[in-house]
């Protein structure tokens, strides 16, 4: 590609393979889709506008759409889903019709493959390294995990990719995030991405596309990286990318729509010249050392305002409006412990952490314990999928067995849109992407933090560090 | 899409740093199929009591703020979610531009792209023009997209930056998907060159 550097990261390279047409002065560059992903919330408007102007879907066999916003995960009732608010039905319905029309494949409510779609690109098999994958969701950037660069978009590009399959771009900047020495027993991939955001601060990545490296991201597992990545934009980073690698690799191989036979053997090829070649260069560096990190916890109304979970609540510096805005709706007094603090409501769930190694986590902790008086746990698998391995290995039992609700795939109490919500002054622990005012529901007040952090707090009914609860832990 | 050129409004400040969308416009209006009636939602967590009462005292309610269609909002505006219903609830109430120091990512596409104009000013001049809206609300600006200038009563001025190809879209009221239908023949031919690992899906089989 002209006026390529020599030396490329893993996002120039990406970038470079999708250019139809590259930017100038006066244009954006005009980028190939490979994968569009769709759900309910951000798709009509943009079903509605192709209908205006009478244009197809251009690739059908590149579009994949589910459910997961406004769909109910209660219990089904004879086996049926049952959506109480008529608006969210007629959501539904609408991709439901719009995928007929337009020829979409769609993992509807009651397919065996429906989920949360940042969960069930990467089950399918079908978010692969190398790639672009773009969805009206700003958690796209789940799918850089496997080295694709992927991000979200609005309702108006969703129209633009269901219609030409491309969109329009200006390249962003670069931050390489280097994440040095191994994570500690008990400190997880969410604990780790928390304390990435709390340095870089919410607007820190803006403009900007972060890729993971060091000795501490390539001991992740793939589900532990796809949260990490998941939570780049939270830092305000177009997307987050993890170089591809044998556990990438592993992860992919068969499954059900990765490339097989001598397909396989020719991605595998490319997939391992993907890396950042030596020399290349970053816009932007971060550095952190994985050792020295405790878990997670925020105490505010944004992702960036997370500290260890010993820690005590700050006092407002800096931009202490802000801080003093988000002390008052949270109900915490500056210096105040979190560890303690009491809480009603834990959520185990989201794109972030209801994967079945997230659910492992947790049901390790719970075994044998139970849910304290007064707090309800609601554990929402990110998939059907996840859902029927996780009974297969009997993880329902153990959750179940503690008193914790075991729901249907959704996104449920993450945003709220589905009837799963706080009341108004309720605390929750966590294990979503963002603890905005009201984002669990109207005056809620949650906690974000990893699964065994979550685990540990729903038996404590407070805020609780869950090291103590594992086998072997010895306080140093 | 409507065109922007120059108009001048009066302003109305919101003092807040951080907005996301989920304040913007809360997830339990997003259950929408249309674009229409989101000007009600806009701020609805901030601007309605448990009652849904207007709150008085919110910046969006008292009356200097009728007609403004210039917000000011404290630093950074638009992070979180991709929801392009916030540029639409902002409009929907009758804004054409937000000023800030700066806009996330999606939140700047999507303002684009429905025509409300994204107004980055450097932190003093933001910090200044924040003050004037909340001492001064009934006092008129003019913003100038063509220029790319806001003009402050006392004839001062503040530059913003725009991306050219932005512009030419807010000036013509054009939107983006007739430029990419336009480029249709060199998408083909990328395609027909194109060989990826990625796997197509195999369509209505699916279904
Ligand atoms: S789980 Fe939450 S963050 Fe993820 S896609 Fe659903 S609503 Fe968005």
């Amino acid at each position: 590609m002209d006026g390529s550097p020599r030396s490329r990261t893993l996002f120039r390279k990406v970038w470079d393979a999708h250019l139809v047409r590259d930017e100038t002065e006066s244009a954006p560059a005009v980028l190939y889709v490979d994968l569009h992903l769709v759900h309910e919330v951000t798709s009509p408007q943009a079903f509605a506008e192709l209908r205006e102007r009478g244009l197809p879907v251009r690739r059908p066999d590149r579009t994949l759409a589910t459910m997961d916003h406004s769909t109910p995960t209660t219990p089904r009732v004879n086996g049926r889903f049952v959506i109480a608010d008529p608006q969210a039905a007629a959501q539904v319905e609408r991709l439901a019709e719009n995928c007929r029309d337009f020829g979409v494949p769609l993992y509807a409510l009651g397919s065996e493959r429906q989920g949360i779609v940042h969960v069930v690109g990467p089950e399918l098999g079908l978010t692969v390294p190398g790639s672009t994958i773009v969805c009206g969701d700003s958690h796209t950037s789940t799918h850089g995990a496997f080295g694709a660069l992927a991000f979200g978009v609005g309702t108006s590009e969703v129209a633009h990719v269901l219609a030409t399959q491309c969109l329009l771009q200006r390249r962003p900047q670069t931050m390489e995030i280097r994440v040095a020495g191994r994570l500690t027993a008990g400190v997880t991939a969410k604990d780790l991405v928390l304390a990435v955001i709390a340095h870089t601060g919410v607007a820190g990545a803006t403009g900007h596309v972060l890729e993971y490296t060091g000795a501490a991201i390539r001991s992740l597992s793939m589900e532990e990286r796809m949260t990490v990545c998941n939570m780049s934009i939270e830092a305000g980073a177009r997307a987050g990318m993890i170089a591809p690698d044998d556990t990438t690799f592993e992860y992919v191989a068969g499954r059900p729509f990765a490339p097989a036979g001598a397909a396989w053997d020719a991605a595998l090829e490319r997939w391992r010249a993907l890396g950042t070649d030596a020399g290349a260069d970053y816009d932007a560096h971060v550095t952190l050392d994985a050792s020295h990190l405790a878990p997670m916890i925020t105490w505010g109304t944004n992702p960036g305002m997370g500290l260890a979970i010993d820690a005590c609540v700050p006092r407002p510096a800096g931009e202490a409006d802000v801080q003093e805005k988000a002390l008052l709706y949270m109900g915490l007094r500056p210096g105040e412990p979190l560890l303690g603090k009491r809480i009603d409501v834990v959520f185990l769930g989201s794109c972030t952490n209801s994967r079945i190694s997230d659910l492992r986590l947790a049901a390790s902790v719970m075994r044998g314990r139970t849910v304290a008086a007064g707090v309800r746990m609601l554990v929402v698998p990110g998939s059907q999928q996840v859902k029927r391995q996780a009974e297969a290995e009997g993880l329902d039992q153990v959750f179940l067995a503690a008193g914790a609700e075991w729901r249907e795939a959704g996104c449920s109490m993450c945003i709220a849109m589905n009837g799963d919500a706080l009341s108004a002054g309720q605390y929750a622990v966590s294990t979503s992407n963002r603890n905005f005012e009201g984002r669990q529901g109207k005056g809620g007040r949650t906690f974000l933090a990893s699964p065994l952090t979550a685990a540990a707090s729903a038996i404590a009914g407070a805020v609780a560090d869950p090291r103590p609860l594992l086998a072997g832990w010895e306080k140093a | 899409m409507k065109p922007i050129r120059t108009f001048a409004s009066r302003l109305v400040g919101l003092p807040v740093d951080d907005v996301d969308t989920d304040q913007i416009i809360p997830a339990r209006f997003l259950k929408v199929t249309d674009k229409e009636g989101l000007g009600a939602a806009l701020f609805a967590d901030w601007r309605y009591d448990a009652e849904g009462r207007p709150r008085p005292e919110f910046p969006l309610n008292r009356p200097e703020a009728e007609g403004a269609r210039v917000l000011v909002a404290g630093r950074n505006f638009g992070c979180g979610s991709s929801r392009e219903h916030a540029p639409w609830a902002l409009l929907g109430y009758g804004f054409r531009a937000v000023v800030s120091t700066g806009f996330a990512d999606i939140f700047r596409n999507n303002a684009v792209a429905n025509g409300l104009l994204p107004i980055a000013l450097r932190p003093a001049a933001h910090a200044w023009m924040l003050r004037l809206a909340l001492e001064h609300p009934r006092v008129q600006v003019t913003v100038s997209l063509e220029r790319g200038i806001v003009t402050l009563p006392d004839g001062a001025t503040e530059s913003f930056p725009i991306d050219g190809f932005d512009r030419e879209c807010l000036l013509q009221g054009v939107d983006r998907l007739g430029y990419l239908l336009g480029v249709e023949q060199e998408i083909g031919a990328f395609e027909a060159a194109y060989a990826t690992g990625v796997s197509t899906l195999p369509g209505a089989s699916l279904r």
